[in-house]
Formats: structure tokens, sequence, C-alpha cells
């Protein structure tokens, strides 16, 4: 019993007139905490009460403090009839159980109806008193702090990463109670409301168990959703990855310690090899001589066994024997449960590891929730790994015991860690769980980046990884570590095309690199990235049960394909070689299926540089085909040169001279990798594949790819000033300004004819993504030039003949002259931090890159690469918060927000908030609503019930925020927007589940935010520049 | 593309000032995107139609839920749903209460009442403002008119107050309330050259000198407030009580005679109307001083603006005098009065004249 919960009901405001004779209100309070309620007295005659009540208190177990809410209730007392209610707030009490969150809820909260939305605000106070309890077998986890943000919190450090947690409760859904034949829809909205809210509370409270277990003490990259079943019932689950985090001083910046050290990247931890010596001296005379007139490349005489690794710390070398693919998408089995698009498990154990993997190879599963990184945390990344797999639900027997669905998601992760070991990968980062349901049919999805992994963080005791790594390790090229393939060459888990690297000349990288996270910091990029996205819509027959699911899987495989397909395409024509934050959905309707892929291009300058399109004809001879072949190829070359432009993309090492001399010189090669036995293996037999460089060929043989490349000429282009992504930022940009627009934005398009075909289908589609792109683009013209990040597409069928995308992002402004200047010369500044040695890195990059450039002509035609992979090798640093500059004259304007009582809460979907510090995490916002009309027509047609709905979400997102003390919302979500219509009977239902961390920030001016090494290089011409 | 659902919701609340103003003024969506298609924001951002009238909906539908914020312009700043910069609420207020000159040259005076109402179609078609606009605006002067009616205090400062308006519209919005408070006449016929900005001086004028509200201004004591009841809606009933005593002026043969021999002595060689000015001067006399004496009636003070043009600008118009003319002529015959030694109502002569002289030079076009 170990917890007092201590409430006051203070006053209300801007209530609704529940008494049409007086036009006034005679307003009571009921609060209710489990089974116990307190009520006010009656404040009669008032449309601004003021009750001031005084502190009812709850005593409980801190084990009900988790999990539930406290419900405040506003009624309308009513001596003769029974009282009406006015509306509802719901209070998450879980920041309070955390000392270092909130010690108090303060504040005015919306009132919310279901049916009537947000009726007036009522001022709140709360308070807990929690009394220590020692009990090893308690059920509460109190004190576990829980964070959406997907990397390391601002002003926190990880003291040690222990990996994966996941739980999922169930249970019945309310709505499809029997009950809810007879009850009113509100009672219904509110009991699911409750429930979920209850769920949630239970979901985290077991999550944070298991964080105590394992020795953590937060979840970071918490990510919960929730399965609407119907029937068969309401799934919560959640994924997250527990860590140990410390808080750092108040008075130091975040990333400070991180900054200092740029040069330890952790590659070098993982791929060099114990001896150090003459590692540094070849570095230097490398990038001496590389510049000399290049030779061929022959096979070098090292051996190509790689040496047993004598430190743990060595994960790179290591062998998979698969020579399966990553998309072999062939669903294994027919049945209902088959489907999963993935490559088979069964054979791909990676016997021949040689190492062993500390503490990662122990768990069940290496999975990280993280998209970014703490300074030497990755090492190498090997591609992405996805799996899918169709279910058919049922009810839940036993909401106790939620074997099934857990069995599900075994099954997945299972299979997800298989593909991580073929890819010679030991752990999966950027990983994330969704489902989509379409009656009793459900596609379960996981995807996320195959990666090695720094194994130091999953060990005790090695605090300051940053300081250790620069102590003991040599310094390596930290901005093209993380793109070194991770697999063996000569067992490669799928065709590709390795080079090596364009940065570092030591290690092979892939053609193309596809990854789930973000683009790490210290990653060297020319150009700016843009977002890019791949769309399909593909018909089914309607069907039931075990036909429907069959068809389901069925169609699954193709439709993965295609869209990596366009993907690359699409990549390609942007001259660019690698995908960040990619994500693919596909979501099941009753008559079709749509698939979405998202992720933002970048040109990596470790990566070759790509090819041009090539377009070829089935029927050669035939004159006029090839006429219109050629119109076509000189469109897409036109285009691609268009796109070089837009994008910035001019690598310093297209220089003409060098074409004809495929292989940079033998000799500095065997060098630098004798230096490096680790790698040694590498350099073998790649010459003949090397020496090509990839081409991609579109056949035209039917009007299915002229309708492709069509399409792909057909995407509109940004216009100017405007830049998108959908990562945390966008490559290319570094001097944000502070103005952020945070934004959801939702269209529902009914599919007029009744007989489309898949075409028409995919353009109506692809339509309705571009258009919604334009729209952002025009309502934002105002910010110009500005950026929209993590731009997060949902698509749903949530009806025959409806297709739904909902959106949010947030749109950033920057300062365009500083872009412009900066990362032509310096692709590795992201966040200043460069220290003199790194600044030799773009030299050297120019001379070495020209010496290989060389193939860009060659082609290999058929050879479409569709195969995620990619590379990394993480190297130090955290992403610096945004730069400081002369912006702190807006920010100042929007906090005081003068004589107004309503504190300003920024939202922003991103983990920062540009030109500002957080200070303090206030705990973790995760809210559920539901909203009901049955006067649709009344409220706007659907489009005013569903503006006013969201407006009212984020009106009750920003209260509480408000009243935990906060200022904004970081790694905001709309994780869930299931609209319902049925404009006959003039009626509409809508839940949104949204949640987010609430933090305070301040001007990153009010204190000194960077080291001072950092201001001799480069901040200092940003300082200048503003 | 015909969209089921389409919305866009920002965290701040993102306003277009351009689609706010064809809003207000009661452009139904599909006029607004023609508007703006003429205005060349496509080309700013390689919109399309589809675009344009995407957003344009969005933002009408803010601004329906907006509006009823707006009626009480306070509650805007403490509303949780919208969350709007300070500078972007003051707009949203300023401009949702402005009003066209046009418009309110037809209401003004009239009785803000559900009669005045069902006549706005017809003000509409005169204006060429819309109804929804005329309505808007019908029911702004109403709402303040009905808020501001029973308060003590300053009218210009209430109104500011309550409604968070700019001191220009708050002074206008004071002499809307006090036009339609007293039912001065401004539709006549004689009335129809003088413009809004006439009328709201005038207005300004009358308040600050011929109302209660006026004296507890120039003798602020809490005694004297909480004597006269503080209010500036209505003209000073002692002071129209007194203001027959000016009769004298005109009823006293010597008087009015010493009167005009004063200002005529003042005037010689000043002017070139001087001629006029003498032969005219009795008339001009009584008609101002008949206007002073009848203002007890309420029917009389209605007719205040056409009595001034009746009685006095129009003689002087017809005699052809200039607007210098005119102010010398003022000038001269209220401080004639003071040297008139039988004349013992300084005060309320002085009260009386500042206010008619500045009103005549305003309304006075040359």
């Amino acid at each position: 019993m170990p917890g007092k919960l201590k409430a006051k009901i203070v006053a209300g405001r801007h209530l609704p007139v529940m008494d049409r004779a007086s036009d006034l209100t005679d307003a009571f309070v009921e609060v209710k905490f489990g089974n116990t309620t307190f009520k006010t007295d009656v404040c009669p005659k008032s449309l601004n009460p003021q009750w001031n009540s005084e502190w009812f208190k709850f005593e409980v177990d801190d084990e009900d403090l988790q999990d539930e809410p406290l419900q405040v209730t506003v009624l309308d007392h009513d001596t003769y009839s029974a009282n009406d209610a006015i509306g509802k707030v719901y209070i998450d009490i879980d920041p309070l159980l955390c000392n270092e969150a909130a010690s108090v809820i303060s504040g005015w909260f919306p009132i919310y109806d279901t049916i009537h939305g947000i009726r007036g605000e009522i001022n709140v106070l709360v308070k807990v008193e929690l009394f220590n309890d020692l009990n090893r077998f308690r059920q509460s986890s109190c004190g576990v702090k829980f964070f959406c943000t997907t990397s390391i919190p601002r002003c926190y450090r990880a003291a040690m990463v222990h990996g994966f947690v996941e739980e999922l409760v169930v249970n019945e859904d309310p709505e499809y109670q029997w009950i809810d034949r007879i009850r009113t829809p509100r009672a219904s909205n509110e009991a699911r409301q409750r429930l979920i809210s209850l769920m949630s509370g239970e979901l985290q409270r077991k999550i944070g168990l298991k964080v105590l277990e394992m020795g953590g003490n937060a979840v970071v990259g918490y990510l919960q959703c929730f399965d609407l079943e119907g029937e068969s019932g309401l799934v919560v689950r959640a994924i997250g990855t527990a860590c140990t985090l410390d808080k750092l001083s108040s008075g130091s910046a975040p990333n400070t310690a991180t900054h200092t050290h740029p040069n330890t990247a952790p590659a070098s931890n993982a791929c060099n090899s114990p001896s150090k010596d003459g590692k540094e001296p070849v570095f230097g005379e490398d990038l001496l001589s590389s510049s000399g007139p290049p030779t061929p490349f022959r096979a070098l005489p090292t051996s190509s066994s790689s040496p047993p690794p004598l430190s743990p710390s060595k994960p790179c070398s290591r062998q998979s024997s698969s020579s399966d693919t990553d998309l072999s998408l062939t669903p294994k089995t027919g049945m209902g449960s088959g489907g999963s698009a993935g490559k088979e498990a069964g054979p791909l154990k990676t016997l021949l590891r040689q190492q062993t993997q500390t503490a990662l190879e122990q768990r069940e599963f290496p999975f990280f929730t993280l998209t970014s990184f703490p300074p030497g945390f990755l090492v190498h990344v090997g591609g992405v790994v996805s799996a899918r797999s169709v279910k058919l639900l049922d009810r839940i027997h036993n909401p106790d015991e939620p074997e099934t669905r857990d069995a599900w998601w075994e099954e997945i992760r299972q299979e997800i860690k298989s593909h991580a070991k073929a890819l010679g990968c030991h752990a999966v980062v950027g990983y994330s769980e969704s489902t989509s349901i379409c009656e009793e049919v459900c596609i379960l999805s996981a995807s996320g980046t195959a990666a090695i992994l720094n194994p130091r963080y999953m060990r005790e005791g090695c605090l300051d990884i940053g300081i250790v790594d620069h102590r003991f390790e040599d310094p390596s090229p930290p901005s093209c570590g993380f793109c070194h393939i991770p697999y063996d060459e000569l067992n490669m888990p799928f065709p590709t095309q390795l080079t090596y690297c364009y940065h570092c000349r030591r290690q092979k990288v892939p053609d193309v690199l596809f990854t789930t996270i973000d683009l790490p910091p210290e990653a060297a990029v020319t150009g700016k990235g843009c977002l890019i996205q791949a769309r399909l819509c593909r018909l089914k027959k309607k069907a039931q049960g075990e036909v429907n699911a069959t068809a389901i899987s069925n169609l699954l495989p193709f439709m993965e394909y295609e869209l990596h397909t366009q993907l690359m395409n699409k990549l390609k024509l942007r001259s660019m070689n690698a995908l960040f934050g990619l994500r693919i959905q596909i979501s099941i309707g009753e008559n079709m299926l749509l698939g979405l892929a998202s992720a933002t291009g970048v040109y990596l300058t470790a990566l070759p540089a790509p090819g041009g399109i090539q377009i070829a004809g089935k029927t050669p001879g035939d004159l006029s085909n090839e006429h219109h072949i050629l119109t076509i190829q000189k469109r897409i070359n036109d285009t691609i040169a268009k796109n070089k432009e837009i994008y910035q993309i001019n690598p310093p090492e297209l220089t003409e001279e060098v074409v004809g001399s495929p292989i940079p010189e033998p000799r500095q090669r065997s060098r630098l990798f004798r230096s490096h036995s680790e790698s040694s293996d590498e350099v073998s037999e790649l010459d003949l594949s090397h020496g090509k460089k990839d081409a991609f060929v579109l056949e035209i043989d039917d009007t299915d790819a002229v309708e492709d490349i069509h399409s792909l000429l057909t995407d509109a282009t940004i216009p100017t000033g405007f830049n998108s992504c959908n990562t945390e930022i966008m490559p290319g940009i570094y001097n944000w300004t502070s103005a952020v627009q945070m934004f959801t934005s939702v269209r529902v398009f009914r599919l007029s004819n009744a007989n489309l075909t898949n075409q028409g289908l995919n353009k109506i589609f692809t339509d309705l993504c571009e258009n919604l792109l334009k729209s952002f683009y025009f309502k934002l013209r105002s910010m110009i030039p500005c950026c929209l990040c993590h731009l997060n597409f949902t698509v749903a069928v949530p009806e025959e003949e409806l297709i739904q995308v909902a959106v949010t992002a947030v749109a950033m402004t920057y300062d365009k002259d500083q872009t412009q200047e900066k990362p032509a010369e310096k692709p590795i500044t992201k966040g200043c931090i460069e220290t003199e040695e790194q600044l030799q890195f773009p030299m050297e990059l120019c001379a070495d890159s020209s010496s290989t450039n060389t193939q860009l002509s060659s082609k290999i035609s058929g050879s479409l690469t569709h195969f995620f992979f990619f590379l990394s090798a993480l190297s130090s640093l955290e992403r610096s918060s945004p730069v400081p500059d002369g912006r702190s004259r807006s920010l100042r304007s929007t906090r005081g927000f003068g004589g107004s009582s309503v504190t300003v809460v920024k939202m922003t979907p991103l983990s920062f908030l540009p030109g500002t510090r957080i200070i303090k995490y206030l705990g973790i916002i995760n809210m559920f609503f539901i909203r009901e009309t049955t006067s649709l027509r009344e409220e706007g047609g659907v489009s005013g019930f569903l503006h006013s709905f969201i407006a009212e979400v984020f009106a009750m997102v920003r209260a509480h925020v408000a009243a935990l003390g906060g200022n904004a919302v970081v790694s905001y979500s709309m994780k869930e927007c299931v609209f319902m219509e049925n404009p006959n009977k003039n009626q509409a239902q809508c839940l949104i589940n949204v949640s987010g961390d609430a933090v305070i920030c301040v001007r990153e001016t009010d204190q000194e935010p960077v080291p001072s090494n950092i201001g001799q290089t480069c901040t200092s011409e940003t300082d200048g520049a503003t | 593309m015909a969209m089921e659902l389409d919305v866009f919701v920002g965290n701040t609340t993102i306003m277009d000032e351009e689609v706010y103003q064809l809003w207000l003024d009661g452009y139904t969506v599909s006029d607004a995107v023609k508007v703006r298609m003429e205005g060349g924001v496509m080309e700013e951002c390689e919109a399309s139609a589809d675009v344009l009238l995407s957003d344009t909906m969005d933002q009408y539908r803010t601004f329906q839920m907006c509006e009823r914020l707006l009626y009480s312009p306070a509650k805007l700043a403490n509303q949780l749903l919208f969350q709007i910069p300070p500078h972007r609420q003051a707009i949203l207020i300023e401009r949702y209460y402005a009003f066209d000159d046009a418009f309110v040259r037809e209401v003004l005076g009239k009785k803000l009442s559900k009669g005045t109402k069902k006549d706005l179609d017809d003000i509409s078609a005169k204006t060429n403002v819309t109804l929804k606009s005329c309505r808007r605006q019908f029911d702004n002067f109403k709402r303040v008119f009905k808020v501001v009616e029973e308060l003590k205090g300053p009218l210009v400062e209430n109104i500011r107050q309550h409604f968070l308006l700019s001191d220009k519209l708050a002074r206008d919005y004071a002499a809307i309330v006090f036009f339609a408070n007293n039912r001065f006449e401004t539709g006549k016929r004689k009335l129809q050259y003088l413009t809004f900005q006439d009328f709201a001086f005038c207005a300004g004028q009358l308040i600050n000198n011929w109302t209660v509200g006026a004296v507890g201004e120039q003798i602020p004591t809490d005694h004297q407030r909480s004597f006269r009841f503080y209010m500036d809606v209505d003209l000073d009933k002692e002071f129209l009580q007194e203001l027959k005593e000016l009769k004298i002026l005109i009823t006293d043969k010597d008087l009015l005679d010493q009167h005009k021999s004063l200002v005529c002595t003042a005037l010689r060689g000043k002017t070139k109307a001087f001629n006029e000015m003498e032969a005219n001067f009795k008339n001009l006399s009584r008609g101002l001083v008949n206007i002073a004496a009848k203002l007890t009636n309420t029917k009389d003070v209605r007719d205040f603006f056409i009595d001034l043009v009746e009685k006095f600008i129009e003689p002087c118009r017809s005699d052809r005098w200039t607007a210098a003319d005119m102010k010398l002529y003022l000038t001269h015959y209220t401080n004639s009065a003071h040297i008139l030694d039988t004349f013992k109502h300084q005060v309320v002569w002085d009260r009386y004249m500042g206010v008619i002289k500045s009103c005549i030079f305003k309304m006075f076009h040359d």
C-alpha cells in the first residue's frame, strides 16, 4: 500500500450551458481512482465555477498507480432528473511516480466528451506521495523512465544498453461486448477509453518490471500499439529498448563529452586489429599517394581466411553460410499462418560465426528500437531485414494467457533474427513492429536494420565509452565505417557489387545501402537528401477466412518486390545511393492491398556513384519503338541531371581523366589492409565485379513497364525552398532556425469507379500522396526556406473503396545562406564537430575517389539489386543538438506569450527542437481518444468532424504537457487514426492514439552549449554568419 | 481529385490573412478559390486548383471554428483548442471586428434590432457588401452594443478592454454604439454626402464633451462619480436642460444686436464673404441656438445632424463661404459671446459651441 494520491479540484471555466432556462450550469465534479470516488460541492449557476475543493486522498498500491488513470468527471446537478455529464478528464499519474520527472500536475485540462468534444476546462492539482517499498516480489515498476524518443534522450547518457523488451496484453473490446447493444454510445466509448488507458498502464508496468529484472532503469524507443481486432478482441502491445541511463549534470550540455572526442570511432574498435602500430602512418600515406596514377587491380596475396579474433570487441569477422536472400519472398506455407515474407529460418543458422558475441549472443532477441545511437554503438550496417506474416484472428479465449499473439510475434522475431544473421550481423537496430487488420485477417510485420554493434555498451562498467575509445583505439574514418559490409564478400547473402569505400579506401562497401535508421550524424553526405516514396495498389478478390489469407500471402512478395524496384528506380533517378528511415507499410482492405514505402534518399560519399538508368526494348529492330525508347532515355537522363542540381549532388570525384583506369593502385591497398588484419580477406577476388558500375536496366516489354517509367518520371519535383525527408533531420541541412510547425493531415479518397485496374489504382494512390505533399508545400510556403522532417505517412483501407492517408510531420525553417556553403566542402560537419585531423578527410576523399572513378559506364543488364543492405559502422558522436545561432529572438517572442494564461507548447515528431536544449524529461504522453457524432452534417461533415477532433487532440496533449510543467512534446506521433463513417445515418466515429515525450526545453543560448574546441573549428563559421 | 475527407491541422493554427479576408468578406469557398487564383498565388508555389481548394476549405473550417471564440475575444487568449500566437490573435480580432464604411453608413444611427437585420439584404444589394459580411458586421455592432450599453466608465475604454480592439477601431465602435443608442438620423438625403468618419469624429466630440462621462473625466472625484451615473453612452441630461438658457441670445433683441455687432467688427475686412455673414447673422445665430434649446427632446436629438446641415451649413454653402470663412466666423461668434456682459452662461456656451464648432468644421466639405 505504498502510495497516497492527492487531488484537488480548483475551478472550471468556459463550461457549456446545461440549463437552457437560466443559460447557466450547476456544476460539480467527481474524482475517481480505482473504486474510490469523491465529489465536490455543487457550484450553482455558473459557467466559471470555483470549487476550490479540499484535497481528495486516495491510498493505493503503487501497482494501481501505474495502471489506473485518475478520472475527473464534471457533471451538471439536476434536482429532479439524473445529473448530466458534461465531460471527463483522464489524468495519467505515471509521470509523478518517477522522481526525475514531474513532481506535480497542475493546470487547466480540456473537459472532453466523446460525443460533444471539448466542453470547457477544469483546473486540477494532483500530487503523489510514494513510500519506499523494497519488496522483491513487487508487481510495480515505479521509477522506470519511459521515452518514445528513439535515441538516447538528450540530457542523459547511456551507461548501458540492455536490449529488447516487449510485452502484450489482450482484452475483449467493450465495443463488441453484448452490453454494447443496450448502452449509449457515450458509455461504450468511455468504457473503451478507460480500458485502453488501463491496459496501457498495465503494459507499461509489466515492461518496467522486465527492465528492472535486466538491471536497467529506463526504456528508450518505447513503441506502443493497439490492434483493434474487432470481435476477437483488443491487443495492446509494446516494444522498447531497455537501458541504464545516467542523468547528465544540469550544467553540461548533453553531447559535450561525445563531441570532444570526435575521433573515437567505434568502427575502429570493431574493425581494427589489436595491433595498432603503423596504422596512422599508412593512413597518411594513403592520403598522399592515392592521387598517383592508378593501375589495374589484381587480387592481393593476402590470405582470405580471417584470423581468429582476439578480442571480444571485434564482432566484424564473421561469415554467413547463407546465400539466401533477404527478400526471397516466397511465403513458406500457404495456409493462413503462412505468408511470411522473409527467408527461411532453418538453414540459416550462422554456424560459422567464430566469435562469441558477448552479451548480445545470449540475448533472445538482440533487437533495438533505437534509430540513432550513442557514439561508438553502431559499427556496421548490413541491410534492412523484414518479415511479414498473415494470420487469421480468432477470439482470444483467455485474456490472461495471450499465448497465441505472443507466439505469432515470437515467430516473426525469430525470422528477423535469422535474416540478420544471414547478413553477417548479430543485431537489429531501428526495429519496429506493426499490424494491419481487415476483418479476420491480420498482417503482422516487423522490420529493422541488421547491424553489428559494439558490445561494450552491453557490458557492465563501461560507462565512458567515448573516452575509453579515444584512449585505446585508433582513430579511423568515422564517417564511413558504418557503410562497410559486415558480411563476407565471398558469401554474400545477395548479389551486390562491392567497391572499396570511397572514403577510406580500405574496406568494401556495397553499391546501394538501405536502412531503417537515421543517418548517423558523422556520415559524410554529398548534397542534400530527399523523401523517396514507392506506392503500390493491388486488387484482390474478396474472400473469407483462409482463402483470403492465402490470397494475401501470395500477393505480399510481389508487392514487396515492386515497392523495392520502385524505390531503387527513384533512388537512381535522384542520383543517390542510400536510403535511411525506410518504412514499408502494407495495408489490407477487403478488395485491395496498399503498399507504401517511404525513406530518405541520400548520396553517401563513401559509396560509389549510382549508375544511370538504362532503358532497353524487348523488340530490337522496331524503329518507332527504338525511337520511343530513345526519347524516354533522354528524359530519364535529363531528370537525373536536373535532380543532381536540385539536390546539389556534385561528388568531387567525377573527373574525366580517370575513366578507364578502373581500379586504384593496388599497392597502397595492400598496405592498408595489412594494417588492418581483420579485413584482409576482403581484398581478394573482388576485382571482377569491382570494375563494373552498377547498371540499372529497365526493360520495356509491356505496358506495365511503360507505366512504371511514366510514373517514375512524373513524380512532382519539390518547389524551390522546400526539402523533405522522413528521418529526424535532413541530410545536408545543418543550420536550423527555431520556427517549427508540426501538423497532421488526413485524406480519404473514395474510389468511384467500380472496375478499376491495378494501374488505375496505382495512379490514384500516387496522386493522393503527391497531392498531399503539394498541399503541404503550399500551406507552409510562408516558412521557406524550410524542410518537412519526419514525414510519416500511414495508409489504410477503412472500408471497401476508401483509401485513407494520414500524415504527421514537422516543418522547420533553416538559414539558407549557410547551407549553401557548408555541405559541399565539409560533408562531415554535421554537428560541427571536427577536429583538425578529421578535416583532412574531405581532401582525402576527393583525391581518392578521383582515382577510382572509373567504372561509370559499364553496365550489367538485368541486375535489379533489389535487396536491402547496408553496412555501417557507426562511429562516434551522437548528433549534436542543433547549431546555436541568432534565432533567439523569435524563440523569445513565442515564449513571452504576454498576458495569456496558456503556455505555448511546441510539438514535434523529432527528438529535439531546433535552437533549444531539453533540460528535463517529464514523462511519456500516451493518450487515446474516441470521438463520435450523430450529427455529422451539423458538425461540418466528415472533414469538419475530423478537423475539430484532431485540433482537440492537440489541445489535450498540450494541456497535459503544460500541467506537467512542460513546454514541448518531442518524438510526438499519431500512432492510430481509425476513422469510420456512416453518412446515411449522419454518424461518424474516430479513434486517435498519440504519444510523445513531455519535456522542458530552454533556448540553447541560455547556457553555453558547445565545448570550446568546437568553437575553434566550425562553429565559428556558423556564429559568424548569424 | 474529389476527396471524401481532407483536413490539415497544425499545432500552431495556420491562417492565411488573405483567405481570412475573403472569408470575412463573405466569399463562398469556390469564389474565394477564384479570387486567389487570379491573385497569382498559384505561381508562387506551383500549386494546382485542387491544392488551392483544399487549402481554402481547411482555412474556412478553421475560421468557422474560431468564430465562436471571436464573439468574446478575451476567450481567444485563454482557450486551449487553438494555439495562436498573440500577434495573430490580435489580427484575427481586429479584422473580424473591422467593417465596411459603406455598410456602416447605412446602419449608423439605426436601432440594432431584428427589424434592421431583416433589411440587411437590401443594404447588401445597395452597398455591394455580401449578405454574409453584412450579417457579421451587424452582429458585431449589436454584440458590442449589448456589452457596453450597461457598463459604467468611459465608452472607448470599455470597448477596447472587452473586445481587445485597437484604439482607432474602439473609437469607431464607440461612435457606432453612441449613434445607435441616441438614434441620430444619418440616412436623410441631405446627409448623404457625409462619410462615416465625419460622423465618427462628431460622435467623438459629443462623447467627450456632452455626456456624463465627459464631466466625470473633467472632475474625476469619487464623490462626483457616486453622485452622477458615470456613463457616456447617453448625453448629459442636466447639460441639455442648461442649454435652454442659451435662448436668451436670440430672444433678447439687445443681446442679439450686440452680439452681431461684435462679430461683424471682428470680421470686417477679413473675408470676402463678409456681406453675406452680416446679412445672415441673425438667421444663423437663431439656427444654432434653437438647435441647442431643443436638444431636451429626444426627437430633436435625433435630428441634430440634419439640423446642423439645414440651419447652418446649407445657408453658408449657398453663400459660397470657404472653410476658412466658416472657421473665422464660428471662432468670433463663439468668442464674442463672452464679451456680452448680460450673458451669464459662459460655461454652457463654451461646452456647446466647442462641439458645434468642431462638428461643423468636419461636416463642411468644400
